[in-house]
């Protein structure tokens, strides 16, 4: 391959000095990142974490010089390879996108144009910038799809974006950063969207084939453990400041500062299991299947017990968010039967009653969708209590106080839309909403997949304090196994519309694991920058013993 | 939060309507103020036409083909009635009817757009296919057709023009809703239980509102130049009612004498537009969401 004699480690690429970005909202300048130095050494890769609003995917795109619309950049220098990127034309700086800086976005979905076929689009940053001629640049997509570990190499190129999988699709857009070799790769996120499973062999290839070309890289995202398998060097950001930088290692180790700690404290939540038999909801022997043909829940048999938590666990497909449709209704099942209070439930939504529709609520996993945005808290929490208990005027705007404040938010909040408050205040909105009507079983939808660690951890315990105040029981559905962990009384596994094992959390997740749930379990990061090297070589070598 | 919390109180009031509409005119721009002094004008003109105009709407008031002097501001036209006072009466005319026929088009495309959304399935399908249907013909032509057919009078232009429009409305309001729809709001709102008429008027109209309402104002001047286009052809208002698209036919073979008479009547149907589309587009940008935030 190309190999530059200017890439030689240990050589300053990117040297970031009081870097001040503003953005702009209601009207003013507000500052987002407040004065950052950042270096970044040949061939490193330095992971950016934080929370929403930590200012990391900005600061993350001004290492390109870049600065979103609605956002300046107000202060300091950024110097890429000797070229200072803030004086630089327009044009020097678009001459460096794409062949001596790439940028791999979240959703590599959104990313790519799926009205042409996948090769195309990965060639065309080398050949818009007269790099390779077509043919070349053919030839070397195909060589990158193979390092990155793509099945058939030599075709997938020539399906369309929806053809392949999500986690296949992030590969192919690493692949298409690398077309041109550039000397700085930034990942923003790039395997959030991805399940468990999925992002292992994700990381493994990115991983891989940054070191193959001994690229630097700049890697954002707010899930520690996966950084700690990805950088070298670690930057924990806070409200546009930097709040703590070490090598990984050191970091993960000794953490100096109290917040960075509290990132490291979110994963210790841990809820003592207790089993109960006093059923709530039977769903038994259900299967159920969109318009006939495939079978998304297969014979799946589930019992909630009163004012426990019971998490449904699986990726994406495995038929978790099926069996929430079909235990409210949306999806009758097309055999088998739910009893709710021991009385089977009838199968469509328009034959229950207002009653049993009140003891059964929902809270989704995006709160942004869930809510709707024309409507202010005192609606969207005042209807249903207007709805099923008939309050009106004070009296309901009263107990909309009250229940804010049983969210521990206050009555400031009343007037707000959704839009003028944050992710996490949104989704106690979404819970205080379902509160609202004193539901017996609420089923959480991967409520706290969209949130920041932090905030999951302080969304999770005020379930968790709901529960115990009002005796609620909870279907909790997720891909996350330490939400499992921190809130579950049992443990339901599914995967392909199956469930696989079931019982409470403490045999569940304890040894000897059925091979599915020991794929699922061992494909969560660990906060150990040798967790993926580890677990690599360890199936490896289950594999060579396989066929041995 | 702690339970120092005095027990009941007064909940306060939300924001007045009016004060956030003082607050979004005071960071207007120039051009919709623009706009919307020149709407207000025209309405001005109007509502009080009567009082306004110093003659008739179909008063002679002198000969022909009159110059501008000091009785008649603007001269007479082909009978000679005053132009100016024509003016002023077809702002009354054409400007009511276009609203008229606007509102019209809205409620009915709005509605079955909306019902169409949700519904999905055959209802759907089958109005959007006759939508289709009706689309594939350009407006004046089947308008004129179908003038031709039912006669020409105000209902039944007023009828026509909007059942016309309402398959563009129909279109938009559909799209919008399609992907209000799918929110999960509304299936939120369907798991309580609630009527199709709180789904739709409650949780889906506001959503798709901002849309509407911009092609509302963009609809409105199409109307109105249809209007005027029709009147212009001889089948739209009829004479002696003044509308500012028969008054531009009537006067036109004066322009070859270097007289301004049609550029009056032309000038405010212009200028109308031009108006409207300020605002438009001041509201359009307002609600696009192109700032962040908020």
């Amino acid at each position: 391959m190309v190999t530059d004699k200017k890439r030689v480690k240990g050589e300053t690429l990117l040297d970031i000095k009081g870097l001040k970005i503003d953005g702009y909202s209601d009207d003013v300048w507000n500052p987002i990142v407040k004065g950052i130095d950042l270096t970044l050494k040949r061939g490193e890769v330095l992971g950016l974490i934080g929370e929403s609003g930590a200012g990391k995917s900005t600061l993350g795109l001004a290492a390109m010089g870049f600065a979103r619309p609605g956002c300046r950049i107000s202060g300091g220098s950024i110097v890429f390879d000797g070229m200072d990127l803030i004086a630089a034309s327009e044009e020097q700086r678009r001459a460096l996108w794409g062949s001596r800086i790439a940028y791999v976005a979240q959703s590599a979905a959104a990313s790519f144009n799926p009205a042409h076929h996948i090769i195309d689009q990965t060639v065309e940053t080398a050949v818009a910038h007269n790099i390779m001629t077509r043919e070349k640049a053919e030839a070397d997509a195909r060589d990158l799809y193979k390092r990155l570990q793509l099945p058939n190499p030599n075709t997938i190129g020539d399906r369309f974006p929806h053809q392949v999988s999500g986690g296949q699709l992030q590969r192919a857009m690493t692949a298409m950063a690398m077309s041109c070799r550039p000397d700085l790769i930034i990942f923003d996120e790039p395997t959030t969207a991805l399940d468990v499973t999925t992002q292992v062999e994700v990381l493994a290839a990115m991983r891989d084939i940054v070191e193959q070309f001994d690229t630097a890289a700049i890697y954002i995202t707010h899930d520690l453990a996966v950084v700690a398998q990805m950088a070298h060097r670690i930057m924990v950001l806070r409200y546009g400041n930097l709040v703590e930088e070490a090598t990984t290692r050191a970091m993960l180790k000794a953490p100096t500062q109290e917040y960075t700690r509290s990132l490291w404290a979110v994963r210790k939540l841990q809820k003592p299991e207790s089993i109960s038999d006093d059923i709530a909801l039977r769903i038994h022997n259900v299967d159920a299947s969109y318009s006939g043909s495939i079978k998304v829940l297969d014979n799946v048999t589930v019992q909630v017990p009163r004012g426990r938590t019971v998490a449904v666990v699986g990726e994406s497909g495995s038929g978790k968010s099926t069996l929430a449709r079909a235990i409210t209704g949306l999806l009758p099942p097309s055999r088998g039967e739910i009893y709710f209070n021991g009385k089977p439930l009838p199968r469509e939504l328009k034959d229950r009653d207002k009653d049993t529709l009140r003891r059964i609520q929902m809270i989704y996993q995006s709160a942004d969708t869930a809510l709707n945005p024309r409507q202010k808290v005192r609606d969207i929490i005042g209807r249903p209590l207007e709805f099923y208990l008939g309050l009106k005027g004070a009296a309901r705007d009263r107990r909309v106080v009250e229940l804010l404040e049983s969210i521990e938010l206050n009555e400031s909040y009343i007037d707000r839309l959704p839009g003028e408050m944050s992710g996490g205040q949104k989704q106690r909105i979404s819970i205080a909403r379902a509160l609202a009507a004193d539901p017996e079983i609420i089923i959480c939808d991967e409520v706290t997949s969209a949130l920041d660690q932090i905030v999951q951890e302080e969304i999770l315990s005020l379930l968790m304090r709901l529960q115990k105040k009002t005796n609620v029981s909870y279907l909790f559905i997720t891909h996350d196994i330490a939400t499992v962990r921190a809130i579950s009384d049992e443990i339901v596994v599914m995967h392909q519309g199956k469930v696989v094992q079931q019982g409470p959390k403490s045999t569940v997740l304890s040894p000897p694991f059925p091979a599915y749930t020991e794929l699922l379990l061992s494909s969560v990061p660990e906060m150990d920058p040798d967790w993926l090297t580890g677990l690599l070589a360890k199936r490896s070598k289950k594999i060579k013993a396989a066929t041995a | 939060m702690n339970s120092a919390t005095p027990p009941v109180r007064v909940i306060k009031a939300r924001r007045s309507v009016i004060e956030s509409v003082r607050r979004d005119l005071r960071t207007a721009p120039l051009t919709a103020w623009f706009g919307m002094i020149v709407i207000l004008l025209y309405a001005i003109c109007a509502i009080f036409a009567p009082l306004l105009a110093p003659y008739g709407e179909s008063e002679i008031v002198g000969k022909a083909y009159q110059l501008s002097s000091p009785e008649n501001w603007l001269g007479t036209d082909q009978i000679g009635r005053d132009t100016l006072s024509r003016l002023i009466f077809g702002a009354r005319n054409t400007i009511g009817i276009a609203l008229i026929t606007t509102l019209l088009s809205f409620l009915i495309g709005g509605s079955l757009g909306v019902l169409a959304a949700l519904k999905r399935g055959l209802l759907d399908q089958g109005i959007s296919r006759v939508v289709d249907a009706f689309l594939a013909i350009p407006v004046l032509i089947f308008a004129l057709m179908m003038l031709a057919v039912v006669g020409k009078s105000l209902i039944n232009l007023i009828i026509i023009l909007a059942l016309l429009d309402a398959t563009r409305v129909f279109r938009l309001s559909r799209a919008v809703a399609l992907n209000s729809v799918v929110m999960d709001y509304v299936e939120s709102a369907r798991l309580r239980g609630e009527g199709m008429g709180w789904i739709v008027f409650k949780e889906i109209v506001p959503n798709i509102l901002p849309p509407l309402i911009t092609e509302f104002g963009l609809r409105f001047c199409f109307v109105f130049l249809t209007i005027s286009a029709l009147s212009f052809l001889g089948v739209g208002i009829q004479p002696p009612t003044a509308d500012w698209g028969s008054m531009v036919a009537e006067s036109k073979s004066l322009i070859s004498f270097g007289r301004p008479a049609p550029l009056y009547p032309a000038a405010a149907i212009a200028l109308l537009t031009v108006a409207v589309n300020f605002v438009v587009d001041w509201f359009l940008h307002k609600t696009s969401g192109l700032r962040d935030g908020h």
